[in-house]
């Protein structure tokens, strides 16, 4: 009996990394994927906000899920959802000063997050409250994951160095820092993706539809 | 007066070009990458948005700085100030539909999409965290209207020819659109020598 259903919740947040990772396949909630990948720190960080927030949301929804009127459904998740960012956003600022003055802006635009509102509309509010742990936790480690692999190879190539520690010593590309080679990093990174979806797993290829 | 004056031109001039939203805030992407495919709802996405932009910033001023700032409630700004947006976008929804259904009919599409957006919520947000005055608020809104406007234009113009060209295959569609965008973010640095303080 725990066995099938063991399997399935590792299938729930499998599929939230690879087959429907928020950045590169889904296209959505891109904003930060930008902002704060200079560096793998702040990368990291990010990631984990939104791992906390997409969790803590769905756990909330799916609780509360019989007693939201199907009308008013859409204002009380994003009722839900600015609360839990203000939780981040002041954990944050108390305990990560440095980043936080940073990337500030964007972990309080969490709540404007394509991802999360989705994840609540489409899965916290039809389903009971376990699965929906892990399906935040699937959704917000795919985040953090596409976080990471920009921030890793846009801090490498740009600094040298990853979580501030110098790596190589060679004279670094100063694009990578800049705002065009966050875009240059994002776009080559999906189109990697991409390929091996088509080369491996027999995909269609122009991944990312665009929502918003 | 004069020194006024400059202080708003610098705002504009800075949300517009310097601190473009796509190119150097890299917000709003989504919408960005989402309605660009075409020239002409990127015109009218971008009418919308000034609009809203400037409306919502001057709302949550008076509302932060009368209400928020007495009550010492600030911390609620996250939770407030979308409230706000998603309350006068519904209400300028319902409003649009009764008096003017032409416009409706044009530009109610985008209105649905803007409630949760990360761009308009930024303004209001950047407002409170600058201690912007009410005219500065304003301008602010406007100039990062524009600069987002500016944005669209040129990326669907660009998109549009990019649907002829030959792309391999695992770029098609979003990859590619995101270099090209990391070419014009490249452009826009060259802004950044403008204003010198």
């Amino acid at each position: 009996m725990e066995s099938p259903e063991k399997a399935n919740y590792w299938k729930l947040v499998l599929t939230g990394i690879f087959k429907e990772n928020a950045i590169f396949r889904l296209a959505i909630s891109l904003c930060p994927a930008i902002a704060v990948t200079t560096g793998l720190r702040t990368g990291v960080l990010m990631g984990v906000a939104v791992v906390f927030v997409n969790t803590m949301v769905n756990i909330t929804v799916s609780a509360i899920r019989k007693f939201i009127h199907p009308r008013i459904r859409v204002p009380i998740f994003m009722l839900i959802i600015s609360g839990w960012v203000t939780v981040a956003d002041l954990t944050m600022a108390a305990f990560a000063r440095d980043a936080y003055k940073q990337m500030g802006l964007y972990i309080q635009l969490i709540v404007a997050f394509a991802s999360i509102l989705t994840r609540a509309e489409i899965f916290a509010s039809k389903n009971k409250v376990v699965p929906s742990f892990f399906d935040g936790i699937g959704m917000g480690a795919g985040f953090m994951f596409a976080l990471m692999s920009i921030s890793f190879f846009r801090e490498l190539l740009g600094k040298g160095s990853l979580w501030g520690f110098q790596i190589i010593a060679a004279k670094p590309l100063l694009i990578m820092l800049l705002p065009a080679g966050g875009f240059f990093a994002t776009g080559v990174l999906m189109g990697f993706f991409n390929w091996i979806d088509m080369r491996f797993y027999g995909g269609k290829g122009a991944g990312g539809a665009s929502g918003h | 007066m004069e020194k006024e004056l400059s202080k708003l031109f610098e705002i504009f001039i800075a949300s517009a070009l310097i601190n473009n939203f796509v190119f150097t805030r890299f917000l709003g992407l989504c919408i960005f990458f989402g309605v660009t495919k075409k020239i002409e709802t990127a015109v009218g996405m971008s009418v919308t948005f000034t609009a809203v932009m400037m409306v919502s910033a001057a709302l949550s001023w008076v509302v932060f700085n009368f209400v928020m700032i007495p009550l010492d409630i600030t911390f609620l700004k996250i939770v407030i100030f979308i409230g706000i947006i998603a309350a006068f976008v519904q209400a300028s929804d319902t409003i649009m539909r009764k008096v003017s259904p032409g416009l409706y009919y044009k530009l109610g599409v985008y209105l649905a999409l803007i409630s949760t957006n990360c761009i308009i919520l930024a303004v209001p947000l950047i407002n409170a965290g600058e201690h912007y005055s009410f005219i500065d608020g304003i301008t602010l809104g406007l100039g990062s209207g524009l600069g987002f406007a500016l944005a669209l234009i040129i990326m669907a113009s660009i998109r549009e020819r990019l649907e002829l060209a030959n792309v391999p295959r695992p770029f098609q569609g979003l990859p590619i659109a995101f270099v090209t965008t990391g070419l014009i973010a490249l452009a826009f640095t060259g802004f950044a020598g403008i204003i010198t303080t």
